[in-house]
């Protein structure tokens, strides 16, 4: 139930708790109570709306940056990654396996804003090995929704 | 001397209406901004995976006839699935057909088995086939009314009640479009137990079988002694679909599926070989796509039942198919009129259930083949709309 709970949310966080309960056949007074506590837990961490920037006027960039790190006696990654996400610039950091120890997601007003900030900010710290930054250029596929116009129904209207 | 075309069309063909919903449709095309809750098929894409292998069948340059019968991989897909969800074995090579669609085998079926002046038995409301097709085979179509108090079922009783000795074929359309109607086991335990008693053959259209909600559907053909008088019809249009790809298939007795080879043979030759390598792969690896379309089609009822209910109109909960069939007598209206005015003044086209024969009247078809966000939307609708009748 509450993964049932969970993936509606996931999918459409506006629906009503009356339209959850009806979907999920409990009352909307336990709905409210579930979600209540999936918050509480720290389960449920925000809701937010996916944007399509590419179509408003706001000019910004956003790189994923491949970071090698050293990691710290007795603390490993954790330390290093709670020093990199403290920066509001920063939006998304994940330990990686494989080439590089941790993919940070960064966005700046312009590449050179951004640029600057690995330059200044991230590669100086002393657990940094090394910096690789590349640049998105276009999105066309974010949380499972792919980035175009809203598709028309091609169907015929009517079919028995 | 003038020469007059119409006289020249067979009598029979003449005989046949052509859908009684001709002139709804048109005016529901000219409105562009209307919302549909009007369409039989699925609002989701056929899942990657399968479009996927038609396109590779194609990059490998799969163009060919295959055989009339269909693939024998795909023949034999059909027969792992009858077997692991109805424990029904055929035998790919005498007992399965892959046709144009389910449709395709519904005709073919009524073609091979009615002569003249047999009598078809159609439980009504269903889909619209059946009654042209028995008629075009020469056959009589005789409707049995299904109610909506007895959850639009086939009883027992009013199965006999219709059967006489010219009775040939009998129509079973559970999961039933456009009630959403199913029949558990007990109710085929019933129906064959009558069906038994004489020679009647059964048509099983189970098209909608895959769509079931808290329960699943059993096939007649499973129930002791009906498989060799069954002939199962059922496709990839609406379990994975596949609308557009045009594929059904029949399986049967050997002697049956061998006339209906015939006639297919001579009208069809064999089904797009593309669709067929698609099929291979919805049958090998689709059950999961399956079950997260029936999760979300469950949602939608649910949603849909709720919402149609509180607009203060009787509803039979159904538990098959992707439709509700609201009553809505309350409104004084009949269904040909509820539909045109509900389209004319708050824009939502709904089917007439009369579409799906005379015992219809009274009802609409809503499908709920779309998102919630375009079901509520409708609902304010249709809720406004009711509020001023009832």
């Amino acid at each position: 139930m509450e993964e049932k709970l969970l993936r509606l949310l996931e999918q459409d966080c506006s629906y009503t708790n009356e339209q959850l309960a009806t979907m999920l056949g409990i009352t909307a007074e336990e709905v409210k109570a579930k979600i209540a506590a999936l918050v509480e837990k720290g389960v449920i961490l925000k809701y937010t709306a996916l944007v399509n920037w590419e179509k408003t006027e706001r000019e910004f960039v956003t790189a994923h940056i491949e970071l090698r790190v050293t990691p710290q006696r007795g603390e490993g990654f954790d330390r290093v990654a709670e020093r990199i996400y403290q920066y509001p610039e920063v939006k998304s950091v994940y330990l990686m396996s494989g080439g590089y120890d941790l993919g940070v997601t960064i966005e700046g007003r312009t590449m050179k804003e951004v640029a600057l900030f690995v330059a200044e900010k991230l590669a100086p710290m002393e657990f940094v090995v090394s910096t690789k930054t590349h640049f998105v250029l276009k999105k066309y596929k974010q949380n499972g929704v792919v980035f175009e116009e809203p598709k028309k129904d091609e169907r015929r209207v009517i079919t028995l | 001397m003038s020469f007059d075309v119409s006289s020249k069309l067979s009598p029979v063909v003449t005989s046949i209406q052509p859908s009684g919903i001709r002139k709804f449709f048109d005016i529901v095309s000219s409105m562009p901004d209307a919302i549909s809750l009007g369409v039989g098929e699925p609002d989701f894409v056929t899942p990657w995976h399968i479009r996927d292998a038609g396109i590779y069948s194609l990059e490998k340059g799969k163009t060919y006839y295959t055989s009339n019968s269909g693939i024998i991989e795909l023949r034999m897909e059909i027969c792992n699935y009858t077997e692991r969800r109805f424990g029904l074995s055929y035998d790919p090579d005498t007992e399965v057909l892959v046709t144009v669609g389910g449709s395709e085998a519904i005709d073919l079926c009524i073609r091979a088995l009615v002569s003249k002046g047999d009598e078809v038995l159609i439980p009504e409301p269903s889909f619209v086939c059946y009654s042209p097709c028995t008629s075009l085979a020469g056959g009589v179509p005789v409707p049995i009314v299904t109610k909506e108090e007895e959850d639009f079922k086939l009883t027992p009783e009013a199965l006999r009640a219709a059967i006489t000795p010219r009775t040939k074929l009998l129509i079973l359309p559970y999961p039933n479009n456009p009630t959403g109607a199913v029949l558990t086991r007990e109710d085929l335990q019933k129906i064959a137990d009558v069906i038994k008693e004489t020679d009647i053959m059964i048509l099983s259209d189970e098209i909608y079988a895959e769509l079931t909600y808290e329960t699943k559907h059993v096939s007649i053909a499973s129930i002791d002694g009906m498989q060799e008088r069954t002939i199962l019809v059922n496709g990839f249009s609406k379990a994975y679909a596949m609308t557009g790809w045009r594929l059904g298939y029949a399986c049967g007795h050997p002697d049956i599926i061998a006339a209906m080879t015939k006639i297919h043979q001579y009208a069809i030759m064999s089904t797009p070989t593309t669709s067929q390598f698609a099929a291979v792969e919805a049958l090998r690896n689709g059950d999961d796509d399956v079950a997260e379309m029936v999760a979300e089609y469950n949602y939608r009822r649910k949603v849909i039942l709720e919402g149609v209910r509180q607009i203060g109109l009787s509803c039979f909960e159904p538990f098959g198919a992707f439709y509700v069939f609201p009553n809505i007598t309350i409104t004084g209206m009949n269904s040909n009129e509820f539909c045109e005015r509900l389209l004319k003044e708050e824009k939502v086209a709904v089917v007439p259930g009369n579409a799906f024969g005379k015992s219809g009247e009274g009802f609409i078809r809503c499908s709920y083949a779309y998102s919630i966000a375009d079901i509520n939307r409708a609902l304010e609708r249709i809720d406004k709309f009711v509020a001023k009748y009832k």
